[in-house]
């Protein structure tokens, strides 16, 4: 399966929902759409009451959030089908901006329609792997359906954090903990009890990195459900669990990492006009921050790993290439696993299968270094040889601008 | 005799006989590398590269050939496993170099290291490894930049730690050792474990630290430093250009969405500790050189 860029893969809510709901946590009825004829036949399976239309895209903060032709909410309760329906006309295929998608906005492929629910309390529930610890941790709070980072800076004392040790997994008195702390008894504390226990068997076997419900709710009638789920997992894993890949979507991701990450690179798009292409994630960042310095700006992280072959390396150019914002390219390499010559040949290779129209900078350094400068030298590329970092972030800047 | 690996480690290659270990180990050889032994599981018995010897298992790789460090060029799915069989073995000091494992298997691992009686030091994964120049390179370096001296050098990257190492060794100053600790969240020896290594080692005189966004490894280690560390200290922090949110390449890479993790952060707390600072990644050697002169 293709290489994940970033090392955290993220799923719809209502893929969450579903599983949470296979794993034992109770969650409203719900059904996703997306056309409209779905749209239709998951309102028949909803009864013509109070029903809440969620666009579904990658980001928070959908309620708050207005499409590009000024409709306001991505989150609406309605009072029935038919106004759902008309509802679902306005965001199915419409552009959602929110607080977390940047101004360009999500397009809303997906919609999800649950059933309303009588809210008596909204809580926060999550389970995420802390690195410093190497333990799973609970977090809970009994201030619900806001930003727990904001309950984390003014009310900190209202979240409680129940570490749980991966080589004794999560035990009776860990639920004890979490439940007492968030005022629940009796049978709520049995319900919570089974739902700590469903969260944590998800996140254990499936390698999630997060599994979060916010708002968890209680009912007047005293049932617990999740009212929203947020879970993602750790890309690195995914080969263990094809069902958690078959999840991803393609559509919620940049198309030009989606194509890097076929040819396992490494890619994240930037606003700037400078491309650089590096070995090594931490050099990578490095080049960014050096371009940076000197008055550029980055157009990308672009690490093409150590094992980067011809053919990546060409991908990698011609990926850089098809961004129109990008004036002027920088390839820095440090060769250790990574060969300068199989570089040089890739840029050599890449600059003929595509039209080389910016400015190209390359500093290479390290395990065949010498021949990889002779490859260069002798190729009828158009491209600036630079020997140090700073060398070469300042000659890329100055021909850009 | 400098810490970790020296000309007395006797090193045994986890993964020999596939392709990246064949490639590295051979690299390793030719250094001046001590390699004992390989293990394969299945493969016992065998010669690779007709001269060193292939085991089944660690355990047979210690007893047999009494390897006391090993590196493991194990494929993802199987690193965290080969890991625990060294722990198990007894090695002292594991150095893995896989990228791509599971975070939650190194959950798993680190449990197993912090348990009582645990001997093994781990390091890595998603390292480049470890060398000291002149006498042992255990990993994918590239051996030339380097040069014997007394500068010790700690980093979470790769490639941009090469770098660090050639503009120093290009102003004549050499390194003690070069610990590379990886980019992974969960790792077996943080900046501030191998901080404090290079300041009880008698043979470094100086320490460069090179971190990148995400974590507070770079900030714990600057609290020990300011405590405990009179040796000339330098840094450099990669990142600061990154965008929130995102993990950039390594899986320790990623400033929180709340913020937690940013490059000023860490570099706030260097200069805290009193750490010269070098702003620009062209620059780490210099702001060394600036507080430090070789005697």
């Amino acid at each position: 399966m293709s290489h994940l860029n970033a090392s955290i893969m993220n799923i719809h809510e209502y893929q969450a929902k579903q599983l949470l709901s296979d794993y034992g946590v109770p969650v409203p009825s719900g059904y996703p759409a997306q056309s409209k004829a779905e749209v239709e036949a998951a309102l028949a399976q909803l009864p013509d009451d109070a029903i809440v239309v969620k666009a579904q895209i990658h980001a928070g903060g959908r309620g708050k959030g207005t499409f590009t032709d000024g409709y306001k909410g991505g989150v609406k309760v309605t009072s029935g089908r038919a106004e759902a329906a008309e509802i679902a006309e306005k965001m199915l295929g419409n552009t959602l901006v929110t607080q977390q998608t940047g101004p360009q906005g999500r397009k809303v492929q997906t919609l999800y329609f649950t059933e309303a629910c009588d809210i008596e309390h909204e809580y926060y529930l999550a389970m995420v792997l802390d690195r410093e610890s190497s333990q799973a941790v609970i977090i809970a709070s009994t201030e619900g359906g806001m930003d727990i980072e904001a309950v984390a800076e003014a009310t900190p004392e209202k979240i409680v954090r129940v570490p749980v040790s991966p080589t004794l997994g999560l035990r009776p008195y860990h639920c004890r903990e979490v439940g007492f702390a968030l005022g629940f008894k009796g049978d709520q504390l049995k319900q919570l009890s089974r739902i700590l226990g469903g969260l944590y068997k998800l996140f254990w076997e499936k390698h999630a990195m997060l599994v979060e419900i916010n708002p968890l709710i209680t009912t007047p009638t005293g049932s617990i459900q999740a009212l929203d789920a947020k879970v993602s997992f750790d890309a690195n894993a995914l080969f263990l669990h094809e069902d958690i890949a078959a999840l991803r979507d393609l559509n919620e991701e940049d198309a030009k990492e989606v194509e890097a990450s076929k040819y396992n690179l490494s890619y994240i798009a930037l606003d700037g006009n400078i491309a650089c292409m590096v070995n090594g994630a931490g050099l990578a960042m490095a080049t960014m921050d050096i371009i940076q310095s000197f008055g550029g700006s980055p157009a990308n992280f672009l690490d093409v790993g150590g094992g980067a072959n011809e053919e990546q390396v060409t991908a990698a150019f011609k990926i850089i290439l098809s961004d129109p914002n990008v004036k002027g390219i920088l390839v820095n390499i440090f060769g250790g696993i990574m060969k300068c010559d199989v570089i040089a040949r890739g840029i050599v290779a890449a600059a003929q299968n595509v039209e080389l129209r910016v400015p190209l900078v390359v500093r290479l350094e390290g395990t065949n270094v010498e021949a990889g400068k002779q490859i260069l030298t002798e190729s009828t590329v158009a491209l600036t040889p630079a020997d140090s970092l700073a060398n070469a972030a300042q000659i890329i800047v100055e021909q850009v601008s | 005799m400098s810490i970790l690996v020296n000309k007395d480690t006797r090193l045994v290659v986890q993964g020999i006989t596939g392709k990246t270990g064949t490639f590295h180990t051979q690299q390793c050889v030719e250094y001046g590398t001590n390699v004992v032994a390989g293990v394969t599981p299945g493969k016992g018995g065998q010669l690779w590269e007709g001269t060193v010897p292939v085991c089944n298992t660690v355990q047979e790789a210690v007893k047999q050939h009494g390897a006391n460090v090993s590196v493991i060029y194990v494929p993802p799915a199987f690193a965290a496993d080969s890991i625990l069989e060294a722990i198990d073995a007894e090695i002292p000091l594991v150095i893995c170099i896989t990228e791509g494992v599971p975070v939650r298997d190194m959950a798993e691992v680190r449990q197993r290291l912090n348990l009582k009686g645990n001997q093994t030091r781990l390091i890595g994964p998603n390292c480049p490894g470890i060398i000291t120049p002149g006498e042992c390179k255990i990993g994918i370096m590239p051996g030339y930049i380097h040069k014997p001296g007394r500068v010790g050098v700690v980093s979470r990257s790769g490639t941009l730690t090469y770098e660090a190492v050639w503009q120093l060794t290009q102003r004549g100053h050499g390194q003690s050792t070069c610990i590379g600790i990886g980019g992974d969240p969960i790792n077996g020896t943080s900046q501030l474990d191998a901080v404090r290594l290079l300041n009880e080692d008698p043979d470094t005189d100086a320490i460069i630290m090179i971190g990148e966004i995400g974590g507070s490894a770079e900030e714990e280690a600057c609290a020990y430093i300011k405590e405990h560390v009179k040796k000339p200290v330098a840094g450099f922090i990669a990142g600061a250009s990154a965008p929130k949110g995102r993990t950039m390449g390594h899986a320790g890479a990623i400033v929180s969405a709340s913020g937690a993790g940013t490059a000023e952060a860490k570099f706030a707390a260097m200069e805290a500790a009193g750490v010269s600072i070098a702003r620009n990644p062209s620059e780490i050697a210099d702001a060394l050189l600036k507080i430090y002169q070789a005697s």
